[in-house]
């Protein structure tokens, strides 16, 4: 039943899909892997520049950092696969849940739903960039002290997205708080507590 | 007469291990009660201990493994609800560069769209994904059906060789046509649940690498120990080379409990290639591949006396999972009120999806909604108070008052606490007796689960010569703070802090614990770890009495030190005592057997008030108070948010989840978190949770059982009967939309 052999010789993935354009399979691979109508793999050499990585920089929590990228690959990707920053949570990966809620420039996006090119020249800080050395953001703390989370995979999103808010409003009512992290999904239920760890950060931030 | 053949349950070990736990070991014979002494830490507000993780994103998930040299698989799965396996032909996804390895995995019939047919592994994700459109697999297409009343149609495609309806569940007590023939009123009504799926955060996930014949692997599991020994089996290999390893996970539900089909092929194709391997589920195959809870369509039929006496049940039950089994939901109506003479039939419609699994207390969900219903429209039949026409049939013995006595059983003392907070008072005597276009109602539900924990848990708690302490458990925590549950009973014992103590669980290789599933960890593992930590204690007031030159007994644990209990100026550091121990010390603890002559259950009662929009037929859950009797609680902060998720949980499957199928295409047509609408922050009410502090000093060690599936229970029907007191007609079917609320508005009006 199993059918498998190890690849021995190398082969680039443009050869191989130029190689298959002529049928529909391959055509059909090519135009999703490029990006592009079937037709312009036989157009000339200039057509496949879109297929190229491309070296870019990104700004993250304060570090620039450089790497290839490709066209279609989302700032999620970069944050988890290119940079190792898997705080940032692979949820639903298509801008439903905000477990992947980064800060660009200080306001909450869905990073599996911008493309890291689109990223460059702003400012990322995901959930690792939040406290300063051993001291936690007052956000990160009171999640802890009002055990606002459960499993704990939607948790770096909703703090994400609590900063945010509470960078624009410093004392949001209940309501505020409900509406200001109406994009955040937790599956385990603990709103409440969130909500609570929220109002508690606010106390905290406008004391200090 | 000859006992006609039931089919398995499919959640059946799970069931057995909640209901019957049997021991895995010879129980160390431990005195079953303990004093009931003052505790630091239990039964208080301790944070997580492991929280800093969470809130730094350093927490490690499945999803977050990245090892050198780690390939990611991709699995191509069957389009088709039905269809035999022509031909599959790799060859060009083989040669596709970045391409490592590439397996079939399916031969003949095909029953569900969403089985594996193939997989891949390659260098990156993308690779391996755009691989998978490059298998060229021919189908011969069959007649699929979905629906669970077209598959029981005659000309329906066959799922299962011995029908598309088999038997599936039978009790019988008493005689229920007496007891019919005995009553003043005989009711009858039908209630129905859809099909829930689990929706966990982290995507389902295994990480499978090789080292010669060992294999380890990263799982997002409930259940270390389950997967080691069912890869064991699906590769013929020995289970002592198998080590399972999972640090975090994004939620189970029931959904992660044994083995997945995807981790074996993780497993095969780290084997082929030689190379790690991790395969990440996406949120679509989370949606419609890896189960959910199985639908249920329940009449029941009681005979009661005038004064609410409940004298015969009849509960008769269409469960439907997929190509698999549903789940019994009888116990809630055999169990949960006394009553003589009852009658009990289930049966297992088969249909092309995939098979239900385990869902956050199986058939006990569904069968609350059914039987709660029920008492609330029977409560209104016989013009009763329904909290009244429940304590009317309050039951102290399992078996509706026919069976073992229960240990202890709490359930009146949450009624009373509950209907007090909620203010049981305000509710509509008559239900629908509001006017206007908002209608407001209250309504309760009772709830009953196993929950006893596990004999034979084990878990070992070493001593450094430094002082330091840690517990290794087999267990693992799925989210519900099991690690913190660890450090505060050994802390407690060992007169120190929580944070002291270094928890160690998450690995096969640790002393055996069951699955997190079925309420089970705290009852099992926490007694386990109390017994590890009393013989420590024994051992260190050994030592300590030499030093202080007094008997053990006058020695107490507390501050960090051994301190003479008549003499508080005289005490010795822990760290002090143990210096210079040749070796650690270990002490293994064991969760002790209990009683068989007792029943053993946890006990709760939900009370909430609704909105109900009549013209939109928008319901808004007001308020939910959750009263539970679950033993002595180990750790109020995390034990709150239990109840909280399960009522949120039962708030959504009761307002928005359903699995939708397309009868055309045999596919599912909301695989995603848009389509398939789960609870957000603005759609939840004020929660109160509530424990009622039965300690059960018959259970364990501890006096307590377990949490995580009593408050998912009776949420959803507390929340429906409150809707029906608000309009005055019982909706009876969950998810209840905007459309079914405004369909049972035109059923009351037509008849009136």
């Amino acid at each position: 039943m199993e059918n498998s052999r190890k690849k021995k010789k190398a082969v680039t993935r443009r050869a191989f899909l130029q190689s298959l354009s002529g049928g529909a399979m391959g055509a059909g691979v090519a135009s999703r892997v490029l990006g592009k109508e079937p037709r312009s793999i036989q157009s000339g050499p200039g057509e496949m520049e879109v297929f190229s990585s491309k070296r870019i920089a990104l700004t993250v929590n304060g570090k620039k950092v450089g790497f290839e990228t490709e066209p279609g690959e989302t700032l999620l990707q970069v944050l988890r696969d290119r940079l190792r920053l898997t705080g940032t949570k692979r949820t639903c990966n298509r801008g439903e849940c905000g477990g992947c809620t980064v800060l660009l420039d200080g306001k909450p996006v869905y990073s599996c739903h911008i493309l890291a090119i689109q990223a460059e020249g702003k400012d990322i800080l995901t959930v690792e960039g939040l406290a300063s050395g051993d001291k936690l953001h007052p956000v990160q703390q009171a999640f802890i002290d009002k055990d606002g989370y459960q499993c704990g995979f939607c948790t770096p999103g909703f703090i994400m997205s609590s900063v945010a808010l509470l960078n624009t409003n410093k004392q949001p009512s209940l309501d505020e708080i409900k509406a200001g992290l109406a994009g955040n999904l937790c599956r385990c239920g603990n709103y409440q507590k969130i909500h609570a760890a929220v109002a508690a950060a606010s106390d905290a931030m406008r004391s200090s | 007469m000859k006992k006609e053949h039931l089919i398995e349950d499919p959640h059946l070990e799970y069931m057995e291990l909640a209901q019957n736990p049997g021991s895995q070991t010879a129980a160390s014979k431990q005195p079953a009660t303990q004093p009931a002494a003052e505790f630091k830490h239990i039964g208080k507000y301790t944070p997580r201990i492991d929280g800093k993780k969470i809130v730094t994103g350093t927490a490690q998930f499945t999803h977050d493994l990245y090892v050198d040299g780690m390939l990611q698989a991709k699995i191509l799965r069957s389009p088709h609800a039905c269809a035999d396996l022509v031909s599959i032909d790799l060859s060009q996804a083989l040669s596709y560069p970045g391409v490592k390895a590439a397996f079939k995995l399916k031969e003949g019939r095909i029953k569900w769209a969403g089985e594996q047919i193939a997989a891949v592994a390659a260098v990156d994700e993308k690779t391996a994904e755009e691989a998978l459109k490059l298998i060229k697999v021919e189908y011969k297409v069959l007649p699929h059906v979905v629906s669970e009343e077209k598959a029981m149609e005659q000309a329906a495609p066959l799922i299962q060789d011995q029908g598309n309806v088999q038997k599936s569940n039978e009790y019988n007590r008493g005689d229920i046509e007496k007891g019919f023939k005995e009553a003043d009123i005989v009711f009858e009504q039908t209630y129905k649940t859809s099909w829930e799926v689990h929706q966990t955060a982290e995507t389902h996930s295994s990480l499978a690498k090789w080292d010669g014949d060992n294999l380890t692997v990263w799982d997002s599991t409930q259940a270390v120990q389950s997967v080691r020994d069912g890869l064991a089996r699906a590769l013929s290999i020995p289970a002592s080379r198998v080590k399972v390893i999972k640090h975090y996970m994004g939620g189970g539900f029931g959904s992660k409990l044994g083995l997945n089909d995807h981790t074996v092929v993780a497993a095969r194709l780290a084997r082929e290639t030689g190379r790690p391997v991790k395969v990440v589920l996406t949120r679509q195959e989370n949606s419609y591949c890896v189960g959910y809870r199985p639908s249920a369509r329940m009449t029941i039929k009681a005979g009661v006396k005038k004064d609410g006496t409940l004298i015969a049940l009849h509960f008769k039950n269409y469960n439907c999972g997929g190509i698999g089994r549903g789940d019994r939901c009888a116990e809630p109506t055999t169990d949960v009120y006394k009553c003589p003479n009852v009658k009990v039939e289930e049966y297992s419609v088969f249909v092309n999806t995939c098979g239900s699994r385990a869902t956050r207390a199986p058939g006990h969900t569904q069968g609350t909604f059914g039987l709660e219903g029920f008492m609330e429209e029977l409560a209104a039949k016989l013009g009763m108070d329904p909290l009244e026409l429940r304590r009317k049939n309050y039951s102290a013995k399992e078996k509706g008052d026919t069976g073992n006595p229960y240990s202890t059983k709490g359930l009146d003392q949450c009624y009373k606490l509950g209907a007090e907070k909620i203010g049981w008072l305000k509710r509509n005597k008559k239900p629908g007796a509001g006017s206007g276009k908002i209608r407001t109602g209250i309504g309760m539900a009772s709830q009953i689960w196993p929950g006893a924990g596990v004999p034979g848990t084990l878990a070992d708690l070493r001593i450094y010569s430094d002082g330091s302490v840690e517990v290794e458990c087999g267990t693992q925590d799925i989210g519900t703070g099991t690690r913190t549950h660890i450090a505060v009973v050994a802390a407690d014992t060992l007169g120190l802090e929580p944070q002291d103590i270094s928890v160690k669980i998450g690995n096969s290789d640790y002393p055996w614990a069951p699955i997190s599933g079925g309420s089970l960890t705290t009852p099992s593992v926490g007694p386990a770890v109390r017994d590890a930590a009393l013989k420590a204690a024994e051992y260190l007031k050994g030592l300590a009495s030499k030093k202080l030159n007094t008997p053990p007994a006058d020695i107490l644990l507390e501050n960090k030190k051994l301190v003479l209990k008549t003499d508080p100026s005289k005490a010795i550091e822990i760290r002090e005592v143990v210096r210079g121990l040749p070796r650690p010390m270990v002490f293994h603890g064991e969760r002790s057997e209990h009683p068989s002559t007792f029943a053993f259950q946890t006990f709760g009662a939900h009370f909430a008030e609704v909105e109900v929009d009549t013209e939109t037929g928008k319901i808004k859950v007001k308020k939910v108070v959750a009263a539970h009797d679950v033993g002595r609680v180990i750790n109020r902060q995390t034990a709150e948010s239990q109840v909280l998720g399960g009522i949120i949980q039962g708030l959504s499957a009761g307002l928005f989840e359903e699995k939708i199928m397309d009868a055309e295409t045999g596919t599912m047509v909301n695989p995603n978190l848009h389509d398939y609408k789960i609870a957000t922050a603005l759609d939840i009410p004020e929660i109160i949770p509530i424990f009622a502090d039965v300690v059960d000093d018959r259970l364990n060690n501890l006096g307590t059982k377990g949490l995580g599936e009593p408050p998912r229970i009776p949420s959803s029907a507390a929340i429906a009967n409150a809707v029906y007191n608000a309009i005055g007609v019982h909706v009876r079917e969950i998810p209840m939309t905007p459309a079914k609320v405004l369909a049972a508005l035109k059923r009351k009006e037509a008849k009136p």
